[in-house]
């Protein structure tokens, strides 16, 4: 196959506080090897030829598994490939004359720095509130001295898997932090590990997301969809049924400790 | 220039032990009196700064990125290796240390890697405390895999992920700290130089990339984490942000550089597919388990074997490791294969386009295993190579090229773990201390750790307790800070006022020194090479100060601007890479230089080279002095290594 001519529509927008517009601009000689953002480069190469600025758009790892990269492409988070981040999205799943629209992730609790990139520091502060086991450097048990069955720890792992990308909360109508934060919950009430804090964490992080601007579940389920580490659904249910708990359980452990003055 | 390594005397099984006992502490009311910097938030950094702010110290952390869960730590793959022996196959930290320093080709000083292998067991009790989901058996124990360069399974993983899960970690206790109030993260900030006053380390200059303000911050001690520099060849497989401005600046200020041109260089990635190419992306060393690599016999085949590998018959295929090496055979260690992958291209009988590819193929393995038995094994792999080439490995051999991986050189470090200037510690892949010339699989993860979790809190403290925590920190208005603000706002100005009227991308200029790089100071060294490129940089330097274009506005957030200052240092350290390279006459591990080998093997020079070589900058237009830090192996005989 030959070289890709492609018409892109970019959201470019100068800084946060400033109104940001689509724009239009025709990329030439794509070569379908190239991954979505090296096509990005190229464009840039060509803007900065003609003395335009470049696209902002963020990427580290290039891999798939920083969770840096974003963006919205034809109204999907990371892209038409299901499992996939947009740094593993190649450019042969286009072809010559397409139009692609693409557009940062958007939620009031991710605020656009420039361009296409966005401000996910709210994460930051769900996984500060709580997502965590608190174990000292220093403390730590043999490794071998608490078994945990496979099963279980693949669990957690498959929980752990997720990247913090934020595409859950692009996708979802109401930029809701479920999946996100269900993830985290979830990766270590599959532990022992994480059983001490368990109920405190999730209240925690629950209160944290509310705070944050995110907004609740209302089952459409896009998150699972559109999250490129295939973190399930079912996590939070986990999460709902623990948060119910440590609402009640914190209700009784106060009473008790007051009636024990 | 003080090399003094400062190793504890005593029998090595008992220096860290000793060293433990012999470091002042400082008591725990006084912790809070201490504030530390520390640029980074990998395993190492990460690691430190909740650390330190468990113990009870003010610690200040600093990322590029936009969170410090994306540092690049996360991309590591294979595993982390520990001395448990839970699999009862002999392992020991004596083992551990054995092989780490056969390992690096006898370059790496064995006081550090002795105190490494001894850390490396509670690394794996503090990550599995921490809530990291290493593989486990049915049983519920650890699971352990073997990697290349030792006998035992000492390597603990969590799938192809394991970086990631101890990012993770590392991430969750940073973040614990952050809401104690004891870490203050900066995250999209980039340290752009160091400051000292009176020799010691005070503080940093940074650049918030949101805003684009220049700002400094001074503590009591300076911790660099900011990883390897790979990326000065362009093309490399780390990540796009990767860089050696903290470093270099360091080294700008008095801290030495230590053995610059240690490189690795991994045999297994996927090839470039064109200009456009941003990164390489590597193939795990464990499909070398199963996969046979070859290229044709004849350069007459090539175009044949490139269009279907399938039609050249076993006899006209040049199993080329299998054939050098039969004891190893594909599992050779990385420096060897890679050379041998260059060779063979080189001979004009690589594949694919440009001819640079050899085949990794699955046919034989497949036929013995079936292709459910291989996808179980190498599922996930197979389906990212499909997805990075459109190819099906089941169906045709993966085509591999070797590329830049990790550095083991980097700021030289004491056994403290401190540079050149006091008061600066230097901790994982940004040190040079534990992986001599070339560095074992799964041992990455370990140093990181290992620094960040259980030395840096022993030996800064030792720092901290010498210093007057009420005088000892110089405040942000001294005389210094405003000096080297001026510098950096300078460098910036000059960035930007060339860059307005200048014709050149910063992109296009990287790649025009990764390609000098890549050429001569790459996998095969030569004089005559090296020589050239050290003509070559500076040139394209001169051009990149003239002619480089960096759009938009200094305050405000702005890619080209951060890249530009990137490369502007990588234009300047490439020189300090080559001239270490021109000056290393033997060959060792990772650095191999054509002149000096035996029978197509590398060729160590003991009687010239058993040493560390350590740069110190001398000013603009001035060659640096190398100074000589001599290693003593006094556990380990010095010996050749052979594969054979």
């Amino acid at each position: 196959m030959s070289d890709m001519n492609l018409t892109l529509h970019i959201w470019r927008q100068a800084k946060g506080t400033a109104a940001g517009a689509m724009k239009t601009y025709q990329v030439k000689g794509i070569s379908e090897h190239a991954s979505f953002l090296e096509m990005l480069d190229v464009l840039n190469e060509q803007l900065q030829e003609k003395g335009e600025e470049p696209v902002a758009f963020d990427s580290d790892c290039r891999e798939g598994i920083c969770g840096m990269c974003s963006l919205v492409i034809n109204g999907r988070p990371h892209g038409p490939d299901a499992g996939t981040t947009t740094c593993q999205l190649h450019m042969r799943r286009f072809k010559n004359g397409d139009e692609i629209y693409i557009e940062p992730f958007r939620a009031g609790a991710f605020p656009v720095v420039r361009d296409l990139c966005v401000d996910r520091k709210a994460f930051d502060d769900i996984v500060a509130a709580g997502g965590y086991v608190t174990a000292n450097v220093g403390s730590a048990p043999d490794a071998n001295a608490v078994p945990i069955p496979k099963e279980q720890a693949d669990r957690a792992f498959d929980a752990a898997a997720c990247i913090g990308c934020g595409a859950c909360v692009a996708a979802c109508p109401n930029s809701s932090a479920m999946l996100f934060t269900a993830a985290k919950v979830a990766h270590l009430a599959h532990l022992p590990q994480g059983q001490p804090e368990r109920l405190r964490r999730v209240k925690a992080m629950v209160t944290a997301m509310d705070a944050a601007g995110f907004g609740n579940c209302s089952n459409h389920y896009e998150c699972e969809a559109a999250c490129p580490k295939g973190i399930s659904k079912d996590y939070i249910a986990l999460m709902n049924r623990d948060y119910a708990k440590s609402v009640f359980v914190a209700k009784d452990a106060k009473a008790v400790s007051d009636g024990a003055g | 220039m003080n090399l003094d390594a400062r190793i504890p005397s005593g029998p090595i099984a008992e220096k860290w032990n000793r060293a433990k006992f012999e470091l002042k502490l400082v008591n725990p009311a006084n912790k809070r009196k201490y504030s530390v910097i520390v640029v980074g938030s990998g395993l190492a950094g990460g690691a430190a700064a909740a650390t330190l702010a468990e113990l009870g110290y003010n610690v200040a952390c600093f990322c590029f990125q936009d969170t410090p869960r994306r540092a690049h730590s996360i991309a590591a793959q294979g595993g982390i290796n520990a001395a448990k022996n839970y699999q009862n196959d002999g392992d020991s930290i004596h083992r551990l240390f054995y092989d780490t320093v056969k390992g690096g080709d006898f370059r790496a000083r064995e006081a550090n890697v002795h105190r490494l292998a001894e850390v490396s067991v509670d690394i794996i009790d503090q990550c599995t405390a921490q809530g990291v989901p290493f593989a486990r058996e049915y049983g519920g124990t650890l699971a352990n895999r073997s990697f290349g360069g030792a006998q035992v399974s000492r390597t603990f993983y969590a799938r192809g992920q394991t970086g990631q899960q101890l990012l993770i970690g590392v991430y969750q206790a940073l973040a614990r700290q952050i809401a104690a109030g004891k870490v203050t993260m900066f995250n999209r900030t980039e340290m752009l130089d160091v400051v000292t006053v009176d020799g010691r380390a005070a503080g940093i200059v940074v650049r918030d990339l949101v805003t684009g303000k220049i700002e400094s911050h001074s503590a009591h001690a300076v911790i660099l984490a900011t990883g390897g520099y790979g990326n000065v060849f362009y093309l490399s497989t780390n990540a796009m942000g990767s860089n050696v401005t903290a470093t270099y600046r360091a080294y700008k200020r008095g801290a030495a550089f230590g053995n610059p041109c240690y490189t690795q260089i991994h045999p297994t990635c996927i090839p470039v597919s064109g200009d456009y190419q941003s990164k390489l992306t590597l193939m795990s060393e464990s499909l070398r388990n199963d996969g046979r690599v070859w290229v044709p016999k004849k350069a007459e085949d090539v175009a044949k074997a490139s269009k279907d590998p399938g039609s050249i018959p076993d006899e006209d295929r040049d199993y080329y490791l299998e054939r050098k090496y039969p004891s190893y055979g594909n599992l050779s260690p990385r420096d060897i294969a890679s050379r041998a992958a260059k060779e063979a291209c080189d001979d004009g009988r690589g594949v694919g386009p440009g001819g640079r590819g050899v085949y990794l193929d699955f046919r034989d393995a497949i036929k013995r295993d079936s292709q459910a038995k291989i996808a179980e094994k190498y599922g996930n792999l197979f389906d990212m190579y499909a997805r990075i080439t459109g190819e099906n490995p089941y169906q045709q051999p993966m085509r591999i090229y070797p590329a830049v991986h990790y550095t083991m050189g980097g700021l030289w470090v004491d056994y403290h773990l401190q540079s050149t200037i006091p008061g600066m510690f230097v901790l994982g892949e940004a040190n040079f201390s534990d992986h001599g010339a070339n560095r074992l699989g799964a041992s990455a993860l370990m140093q990181g750790l290992a620094d960040g979790y259980f030395i840096i809190s022993y030996t800064l403290g030792h720092y901290l307790a010498g210093i007057n925590a009420a005088t000892g920190k110089v405040g942000t208005d001294h005389p210094e800070f405003k000096r080297v603000e001026a510098d950096v706002k300078g460098r910036i100005d000059k960035l930007m006022s060339i860059g307005a009227k200048g014709k050149r991308t910063v992109d296009s200029f990287h790649k025009a020194l990764g390609h000098i790089m890549w050429e001569k100071c790459g996998m095969a060294r030569t004089k005559e090479g090296l020589t050239e490129a050290l003509k070559a940089i500076p040139a394209l330097r001169e051009e990149f100060w003239q002619d480089v274009k960096v759009l938009g506005e200094r305050e405000t957030f702005n890619q080209s601007l951060e890249k530009a200052g990137r490369v502007a240092d990588f234009l300047e350290f490439a020189e300090l890479m080559c001239q270490d390279a021109l000056e290393r006459e033997e060959s060792c591990g990772g650095h191999f230089r054509t002149e000096y080998q035996e029978g197509g093997e590398a060729k160590r020079d003991d009687e010239r080279f058993c040493h560390v070589a350590a740069w110190e900058y001398q000013g603009e237009a001035k060659k640096p002095v190398r100074h000589v830090e001599p290693l003593t192996f006094e556990t380990v005989k010095l010996a050749t290594r052979s594969y054979k």
